[in-house]
């Protein structure tokens, strides 16, 4: 059993014991275990190492830190004012009982495609803290999924936290599945709108190999509100359709036992669409995190 | 290896515990406490709920090796004096229980929701019991051991 108090502890060890598994809230880990679908030589357990379960402001407020070990339980408590839309993908995951446990560092570290937090940390321009003995380095979101399940993490790399910038603006997720707990999305979709670039962030789940980002969506909002950020009553309806035509095009979904590729774009369409109006709502009303 | 933790108020060191062992192996075969339910051992159905320092997890979750200098209460440390917990009292007078099997992890859900939220509205009940599946009793009856144990702790401050 590997067991570091510290950071530096855990780095050490993961140097020298390749064939330990790190372990967090062990919601993903522990299940392949005890199916039989992995056998990690012994577990490095993180949940003991100082530090790492709460979060902090850096960059003069403007970023959120979140530790590896930090539940979504505790976003969801502490953040939803500084990463609503984060905050609402926790909400979304599992029971509260996985909430308590699960973390966004291991729903990364497992880069499913369907992984709730994905699409928030592509729509937000997330940066990734990956570090070894070799040193830190950041990862920015759109490197860090490389296919399905694999991420660009090195074999002796930890995630130590999570930076997020905080909202300048509306920001939504929504995701769909059969019921309103413990589902895995059949689709996910993140939109966040940064008045202070000003820019717009978009992110898919469960669409594709990877999560992904709705480029031609984002360009194409950003320029019809171009300089009406502030007067976003004036943005044709047309505008959301489009927005939802391109969300849905930026996918490339499969038939599987959770959706066909067909329902999964006409799904992406009407999300794309709903948290559109939801977003410029809020930005009409002047509702910004504080 | 050797796991030192304690469980519903007693401590226990136990040898030999296998590296990938989860929590609730751990209680059901080593500890001896067998109300912790095994059904689905993926996180899915919340019958080997208890907690870990006062936070409730599926103990099918978490490795032993996680809960070493830990502290665990399952379902039979509820009530502190080795009796009935008015919530497992509520469970049995208001016909929450059929099968039984899910029921010591509806109860420590049930208990850990209503020490956060003493009277909580039907929305609440079924948000927070989300994670516990039942396949006997439409969970209506569950509802109503829920909202009886709250008057019944309500009353009694
Ligand atoms: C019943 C159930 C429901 C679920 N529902 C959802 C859902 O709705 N949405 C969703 O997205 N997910 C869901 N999940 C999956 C899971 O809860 C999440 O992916 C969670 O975020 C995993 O975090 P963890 O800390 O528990 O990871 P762990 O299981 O501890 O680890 C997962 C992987 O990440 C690695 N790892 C962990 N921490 C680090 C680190 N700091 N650095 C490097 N590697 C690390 C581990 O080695 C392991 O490979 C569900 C799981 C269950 C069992
Ligand atoms: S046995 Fe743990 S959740 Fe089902
Ligand atoms: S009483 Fe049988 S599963 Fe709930």
């Amino acid at each position: 059993m590997l067991r570091p108090s510290s950071w530096r502890g855990a780095m050490l060890l993961r140097s020298q014991y390749p064939d330990a598994s790190p372990i967090c809230g062990g919601t993903d880990l522990m299940v392949d275990i005890n199916f039989g679908r992995a056998r990690p030589a012994t577990l490095l357990d993180l949940t003991s190492v100082e530090d790492i379960d709460s979060w902090e402001l850096i960059d003069d407020g403007r970023t959120v830190r979140i530790g590896a070990g930090m539940s979504y339980t505790r976003i969801i408590d502490e953040l939803s004012g500084l990463c609503p839309a984060l905050a609402q993908a926790a909400r979304t995951i599992g029971s509260p009982q996985i909430r308590n446990r699960g973390t966004v560092a291991g729903n990364l570290a497992t880069a499913s495609p369907a992984g709730d937090s994905h699409p928030v940390l592509l729509a937000c321009w997330a940066q990734v803290e990956a570090e070894s003995v070799r040193g830190l380095r950041l990862i920015d979101i759109d490197d860090f999924f490389v296919g399905p399940k694999r991420s660009a993490l090195e074999p002796d790399e930890l995630i130590r936290a999570v930076r997020v910038p905080a909202a300048t603006g509306p920001q939504q997720f929504a995701k769909v599945g059969p019921r309103n707990a413990m589902v895995i999305a059949t689709v996910s979709f993140a939109l966040n709108l940064d008045t202070a670039t000003p820019r717009v962030g978009t992110g898919i789940g469960s669409a594709g190999p990877t999560p992904l980002r709705a480029r031609a969506a984002e360009q194409m909002l950003q320029d019809s509100l171009d300089d009406r950020w502030d007067a976003p009553g004036s943005v044709d309806e047309d505008v959301g359709r489009q927005f939802g035509a391109l969300v849905a095009e930026a996918a490339s979904p499969i038939d599987d036992v959770r959706g066909s590729a067909e329902y999964r774009r006409h799904a992406l369409a009407v999300l794309g669409r709903r948290c559109l109006s939801w977003a410029l709502q809020d930005l009409g009303e002047g509702e910004v995190a504080a | 290896m050797r796991v030192n933790v304690t469980v519903n108020g007693v401590a226990h060191s136990v040898d030999h515990v296998w590296a990938l062992e989860s929590l609730l192996d751990f209680l059901r075969e080593r500890v001896g406490l067998r109300g912790t339910k095994n059904a689905c051992e993926q996180g899915e159905c919340g019958s080997c709920s208890v907690y870990v320092d006062g936070v409730l997890v599926c103990s099918c979750l978490v490795a032993a090796v996680q809960v070493e200098g830990r502290s665990v209460v399952t379902v039979e440390g509820l009530d502190s004096g080795g009796g009935m917990h008015p919530v497992q009292q509520a469970f049995l007078d208001a016909g929450a229980v059929q099968c039984g099997f899910c029921t010591p992890g509806m109860v420590v859900a049930a208990h850990c929701l209503l020490a956060d939220n003493p009277d909580p509205d039907d929305l609440t009940v079924r948000e927070e019991l989300s994670g516990n599946l039942c396949r006997c009793t439409g969970y209506q009856k569950i509802l109503d051991a829920v909202h009886l144990a709250a008057e019944r702790t309500g009353a009694a401050p």
